[in-house]
């Protein structure tokens, strides 16, 4: 049984700030839950999939963010719990719902889950998605530990249910997968069926009703300030004349700054976690008897911008600053003993700290850096070789548009496979405007799950406009890089997996695409055929390179390694292998001068591909 | 007898005064995460609200995986640079490059055990001699205790136990504020059972390994 599931009330469990928000979710007797994966937030659907295995709680990977949130938003229009999840980008999928379903709103409880990446660990920006709150109108909570985390997501189940709309519970990396102590509640009951009563005039957003929705919306937001006024996540503490603003996980920093600069009488702190719509009276209470104020917020200046409108209205003027030189910056995430310094400097105090040591400057030489690599055995390295090989043999030199998956790492040397990446999806399209633009051969790679997520459309287009490029699906039967979660195409489930698979082929083909070809990437001699006929081909030509993700295959299948390789003695040291295929098993050893190419047994996945191009390298006697 | 010890381990109540900052770096597969894990259910069990802070994604195909256990009069959950009181190195290079999370008075638990980095395999880049790394982390930082955990893993029966060897040695210091047993009482009841007795054995060969004066490469003038 899951974890989440077990341990009575009042027990203490460390649960990763994910795992809260599940466990916050089920004692709201939340009775749906969909999302696509997405770091920093997968392990929340990845937990709610192995919970819905074990109890009514219905949860689906959905096909991309914006289905999963319409997913949710049906069900709570039909009076069941629902909880939706995703990281920072996906909102910008379902943005287009976001917007209206905040006019539309809910019967039962909605919760949505936005987990931004501040200092991009896994994302392809830092964008801050308080400002959605703010676009659609909606409440937003921030909370500031996993304790928390359980805490909001059970309050904004009611919340939501009180308002009538969907309630943002926004988090960041720091928070989501931190563990910390969670005190349990009481796990609530399925709720049964729901039922959905017809309101047209209430719920289909044609323009007459949703004028009237947006002044609904705005009557919500309205209720929901006042909530915020009272709310028990906004909290004041210390005392003094200095005062500090702050929410999320930066109020966490606060709070070990004053205590380690000794300013407990000297500064209050207001800490948010009802940020939108801010409570207003409270920030100004807050902010009346001060002379100075300074707003601790990671990315945008959100609060501060707020705040000082705030005190403008009031005629207050007391400085209020937060981002700024020698202040705190819009980049990357924040850290304790930042937070301290800059509070220390900005009150006009000492943070004595020494400067960290700097391991370079006391090795005297730079560091190797110890980039991440794709694995031994992986099937996208072995296709990316057969098009470089391609288009070596064609003597043509290409241009890749990317997407979004493990293969973006196909970025580094010496594969170098990735020339322009936006965002999910968009390497078909901009392989289309590079394709018109330019006389370039333009091959675009795109993995099988990111290919349902948000690839459909873009081919449907560039066979209907006729545009000109290769597609290569690189489809490993699953999505890899967020933890192997299933998707429609799915060719290896997880043990109980239901979803019924839909052939990629298949669909290729009822799109309208005439030239497709498939591959095992693992045979070498067929793949770089196949590839070179394709790179040849005209129009809109797509290849499937379809080979399951090793390391899934292992887990899944239980699969070992059956056969291993060495580099003999034929050896003559071109390091064609090295400069064209990259596998982190062939190694140089000794100097670089006098080195001699060599296969780490314990690293080889024994795929046997690199045997197929190379003379030299043999399997490896036992 | 177990019962008993049960119940002892409940009645321990958090010292209010202790704050505790451990950082942990290794490359991806090393089995950091579950370190840390361990560290902080152990840390819980004792009455403390640790907060172990972990990464995901990305940077886990190959790359550097830090994770951090927090505990005591703390709320952030991540470590800065200069503030981590224990650094449990998982690869060599890697121990080395956080030394910039240690301070003067950091105690040290380093893997002697390279991994070589893409770079340095592919002959761009040269790694530099270990015996070098371990003399100059020794110098800067309070206690460095360095060994080969890869190779206590083996003879312990599972090279992929670095981590637990590396747990033990830990243990071994007597610089937690719980128990090795407590350590041992999460390994029993929460990780594997399949792995667990070479993890037992690792683990063990870890706390050996700290007894033993020549892994010493500076001792900790004192601890606590």
């Amino acid at each position: 049984m899951s974890e989440l599931l077990t341990g009575q009330p009042g027990e203490r469990r460390l649960f990763l700030g994910n795992e809260a928000i599940v466990r916050g979710a089920l004692e709201a007797g939340v009775a749906l839950v969909s999302t696509y994966p997405g770091t920093p937030a997968s392990e929340i659907g990845d937990r709610c999939y192995e919970i819905s295995r074990q109890t009514d709680l219905y949860f689906e990977y959905s096909v991309n963010e914006k289905v999963a949130l319409e997913v949710a938003a049906g069900a709570a229009a039909s009076g069941w719990r629902s909880l939706c999840s995703m990281k920072h980008v996906g909102l910008n999928v379902a943005a287009d719902t976001l917007m209206t379903l905040a006019y539309v709103g809910v019967k039962a409880g909605m919760v949505i889950i936005s987990a931004d990446d501040p200092s991009l660990f896994s994302s392809q920006n830092e964008q801050d998605n308080r400002f959605y709150a703010k676009m659609s109108g909606l409440p937003m909570l921030e909370p500031a530990s996993p304790q928390e985390a359980k805490e909001m997501t059970l309050a904004a189940f009611a919340l939501s249910e009180e308002l009538q709309v969907p309630v943002l519970l926004r988090t960041t990396t720091r928070i989501n997968h931190t563990r910390g102590a969670v005190t349990l509640g009481q796990l609530a009951p399925h709720p049964g069926p729901g039922s959905f009563t017809k309101e047209p005039f209430r719920k289909v957003m044609v323009p007459a009703v949703a004028r009237l929705a947006h002044a609904r919306l705005l009557e919500a937001q309205a209720k929901a300030a006042a909530l915020a006024e009272i709310s028990v996540f906004n909290k004041i503490y210390g005392q003094g004349t200095w005062g500090i603003v702050t929410s999320g996980v930066s109020a966490d920093y606060v709070e070990d700054a004053v205590a380690e600069l000794g300013l407990k009488d000297r500064v209050q702190v207001l800490k948010l976690g009802f940020t939108h719509p801010l409570p207003v009276n409270l920030i100004l209470k807050f902010l009346a008897p001060l002379e100075k104020v300074l707003v601790v917020e990671e990315l945008e200046p959100f609060l501060e911008e707020s705040l000082r409108g705030i005190a403008q209205a009031q005629g207050l003027t007391m400085p209020i600053q937060g981002k700024g030189q020698a202040l705190f910056s819009r980049l990357y995430e924040y850290h304790p003993a930042l937070v301290r310094r800059v509070t220390a400097r900005y009150f006009g105090l000492s943070d004595n700290a020494p400067e960290p040591l700097e391991p370079a400057q006391i090795l005297g030489q730079p560091l190797p850096d110890r980039p991440p690599n794709l694995c031994p055995g992986c099937p996208h390295r072995a296709m990316y070789y057969s098009v470089k090989m391609a288009l070596k043999n064609l003597d043509v030199e290409g241009v890749f548009p990317t997407d979004i998956g493990c293969y973006t790492l196909g970025l580094l040397p010496p594969l170098s496979m990735a020339d322009f990446l936006i965002c999910m999806g968009s390497s078909i399209n901009t392989a289309a405007g590079i394709s018109k633009a330019t006389d370039r051969k333009v091959v675009a790679f795109i993995g099988d799950s990111t290919f349902f997520h948000s690839g459909l459309p873009g081919l449907a287009n560039a066979v209907h406009q006729g545009h000109d490029f290769l597609l290569v699906i690189l489809d490993n039967g699953t999505t890899a890089m967020t933890g192997s979660q299933p998707h429609p195409g799915v060719t290896l489930t997880p043990p109980g997996y239901q979803g019924r698979p839909i052939p990629i082929a298949g669909v290729i083909r009822g799109l309208g695409v005439e030239s497709l070809w498939t591959v095992n990437p693992f045979k070498f001699k067929e793949t770089l055929a196949a590839t070179k006929e394709a790179l040849s081909a005209r129009g809109v030509r797509v290849l499937i390179s379809q080979a399951p993700c090793h390391l899934y295959e292992q887990r899944i299948k239980g699969k070992k390694r059956i056969a291993r390789f060495c580099v003999t003695d034929k050896c003559h040291d071109c390091r064609h292998c090295l400069d064209y295929f990259g596998c982190p098993a062939m190694q140089l050893s000794g100097k670089p001068e006098g080195g001699r190419m060599l296969i780490d047994p314990d690293v080889c996945s024994g795929c046997a591909f690199c045997v197929q191009w190379c003379e030299a390298i043999r399997p490896l006697k036992k | 007898m177990n019962l008993s010890f049960t119940e002892n381990r409940k009645q321990k109540t958090e010292n209010p005064n202790i704050r505790l900052r451990i950082f942990l770096t290794g490359v991806g597969g090393q089995g950091t995460l579950l370190a840390s894990r361990v560290l902080g259910e152990a840390a819980l069990e004792a009455g403390f609200s640790p907060l172990v802070s972990e990464t995901h994604g990305m940077a886990q195909r190959g790359g550097i995986v830090v994770s951090s256990v927090v505990l005591g009069e703390v709320k952030s959950p991540i470590i800065s640079p200069g503030e981590a009181d224990v650094l449990l190195g998982f690869e060599a290079l890697e121990a080395f490059r956080a030394l910039n999370y240690c301070h003067a008075r950091s105690l040290v638990i380093a893997n002697t055990a390279a991994i070589a980095p893409y770079p340095v395999a592919t002959g761009q880049a040269q790694y530099p001699p270990v015996d070098r790394l371990m003399e100059l982390l020794g110098e800067h930082v309070g206690g460095l205790l360095a060994f080969d955990a890869g190779e206590r893993a083996r003879a312990a029966g599972s090279a992929l136990a670095v981590n637990m060897v590396l747990l033990g040695a830990l243990a071994g210091t007597a610089s937690l504020p719980f128990s090795q047993e407590d350590l041992l009482h999460i390994l029993r009841t929460r990780t594997n059972p399949k792995f667990l007795e070479a993890n037992l054995h690792a683990f063990q060969a870890g706390v050996d390994a700290a007894q033993e004066s020549c892994n010493w490469v500076r001792r900790p003038a004192s601890w606590h």
